[in-house]
């Protein structure tokens, strides 16, 4: 009897890349990215600007191009695949900057966020509730246009949007970016809740600190590669990261 | 009553012009490229037309007026075909080509579909068979009439222009196409797919386009193979009015064409409509640069 494939899949790591290369012209963004994530972890990019991670982030989701090595999503290559596909296996990205859909109400923009899910109506309603449970907020200004919105609630509309899709896997790039530090704490507790409910992160953050707090692992990247990984709570006590990332000294 | 009549009049024409404006409206938004062929399937929609009507002559709707509806669904479906097929072989493979690319490519496609409209139908002006278009009308009022294809052609523009509103703001798809317009990129992330997105506007952009050439056909009696530079530019003029990549815009922008034209035409000369009509462009675009109901355009490009 063949072994079930389910079972060998569990055994792997929910995301793993290997050898992840990027290239912008003639710029190497990304020159060689091996990292992994396990199902139900929250594990943290960080990093300079400019170090590579949004573009692992938008390599893995389809919108930027990979050019080598393998993205492996539950047994599945992602590398090739075009975006939509890559939504559809269950990776949802809420991309830095927010982009929201400003002309679209804030429900129109939930509903764009489960667009992989067809006309489930179901589903999309069962989502939309959970969304609205998760930022309340969200359901008081569901006819309201996105782009009315204050920078807090665009940042939950665009996690919520993210969420609609019901993914296992949700890439965060730079949520408490512009946000009040009141705001930033209610995002990183929001954060907190969607991991609890059964939803694996991989977050991508310029507030060092704060990700190493929440995540379990952590990825320090430096000019397109890895340079250091371990235990979050390693790396917050690692003397070069408190010196180069945590401003302390 | 002159007033109201040349009103009626330009709402009339301003409504075709809307119906071809969406068209270059919608193209405009998904992949912010003009799609210079759009006058020309336009004007494809009057030939097949001809066509339809002759074939049709020689059925038991011969010489009804009742010949136009069929006609209208064939031409919306061969059209709209016709747009999809544009696409894929022009459009497509020069996605990636840069801005320039994609413009000489629609100008080829535009002078393609002329010039083989041309060599099958001949250059001469073409008229439909008589007894399709209806005759008559409604006195309104003493010097206020509305002719009985006035009525058809402006309960067609509405049904065709209300039925899009609610495509694009009511279904999934055409929300997704309002998403692609805003942000492409985005749109991929929430699962959309983009490149499908753009195969249902080519149906349904070209599609009113060529009823709208059927219209226009039935309407003024005769045509010929200039239509779509002709009536197509002044459309495609009515859409960057309302502000282009916008559709209510485009409705807009195409009812004001009408009404302005015919209003130029009417109380000044036939001669003057024209300069009357983009003089008053001139300065609506010097005061709104976006067009009448655009916003993005100047971020966008």
């Amino acid at each position: 009897m063949s072994p079930d494939p389910r079972q060998a899949a569990a055994e792997r790591p929910l995301l793993e890349v290997q050898g992840l290369v990027t290239t912008y012209g003639h710029v190497e963004a990304l020159k060689g990215i091996d990292l992994a994530v396990e199902e139900g972890e929250i594990v943290a990019l960080i990093g300079a600007n400019g170090a590579g991670k949004s573009t692992t982030l938008r390599a893995i989701s389809g919108i930027a191009p990979a050019s080598a090595g393998r993205i492996l999503f539950a047994g599945e290559e992602l590398r090739g695949l075009p975006a939509h596909r890559i939504v559809a296996a269950g990776v949802s990205h809420a991309p830095e900057g927010r982009r929201i859909f400003g002309t679209l109400t804030v429900a129109e923009n939930l509903r764009m966020g489960a667009y992989s899910l067809g006309s489930d109506r179901g589903a999309i309603a069962e989502n939309r509730e959970r969304v609205y449970r998760l930022f309340p907020r969200l359901a008081e200004r569901r006819d309201q246009l996105g782009g009315t919105l204050s920078g807090g609630e665009q940042q939950m509309l665009c996690i919520g949007r993210a969420l609609m899709a019901r993914p296992r896997l949700l890439l965060l790039d730079e949520p408490s970016l512009g946000l009040a530090p009141l705001l930033v704490k209610t995002i990183f507790d929001t954060i907190r809740e969607i991991h609890a409910r059964g939803v694996t992160v991989l977050l991508v953050e310029q507030n060092a600190r704060a990700a190493l707090r929440l995540a379990r692992r952590a990825y320090v990247l430096e000019t397109g590669r890895i340079a250091l990984s371990g235990p979050a709570a390693e790396l917050l006590a690692d003397e070069r990261v408190r010196r180069v990332y945590l401003g302390a000294g | 009553m002159q007033f109201v009549q040349q009103l009626i009049n330009g709402v009339t024409i301003g409504s075709f012009y809307a119906l071809v404006a969406l068209g270059y409206t919608m193209v405009y938004g998904v992949l912010k490229m003009i799609n210079f062929a759009h006058g020309d399937l336009f004007m494809w929609g009057a030939y097949l037309g001809l066509t339809l009507f002759t074939l049709l002559g020689a059925t038991a709707l011969a010489g009804s007026a009742w010949m136009v509806v069929p006609a209208a669904i064939a031409v919306l479906l061969v059209v709209a075909l016709a747009g999809l097929l544009v696409e894929r072989v022009a459009y497509r493979p020069l996605r990636h080509a840069g801005r320039l690319a994609p413009i000489l490519s629609a100008l080829g496609v535009a002078f393609l579909l002329q010039s083989l409209a041309r060599n099958i139908y001949g250059a001469s002006w073409r008229t439909y068979p008589s007894g399709i278009a209806l005759s008559g009308g409604v006195t309104l009022a003493p010097g206020l009439r509305v002719s009985a294809m006035q009525i058809l052609a402006l309960a067609a523009a509405a049904l065709l222009m209300a039925a899009l509103s609610l495509f694009v703001q009511r279904t999934r798809v055409g929300t997704a196409m309002r998403a692609v317009s805003i942000d492409p990129v985005a749109a991929r992330l929430m699962g959309i797919d983009v490149d499908r997105i753009i195969s249902v506007v080519f149906l349904i952009g070209p599609g009113l386009g060529g009823v709208a050439g059927l219209i226009v056909a039935l309407y003024y009696g005769s045509f010929d193979f200039t239509l779509g530079w002709t009536f197509g530019l002044k459309a495609f003029i009515a859409a960057i009015l309302g502000g282009i990549g916008n559709i209510p815009g485009a409705m807009l922008g195409g009812m004001l064409l009408g009404v302005v034209e015919t209003l130029a035409s009417g109380y000044i000369s036939p001669q003057w409509k024209d300069v009357i009509a983009y003089a008053a462009l001139i300065g609506i675009l010097i005061a709104r640069p976006t067009g009448l109901l655009g916003e993005r355009l100047a971020a966008k490009v």
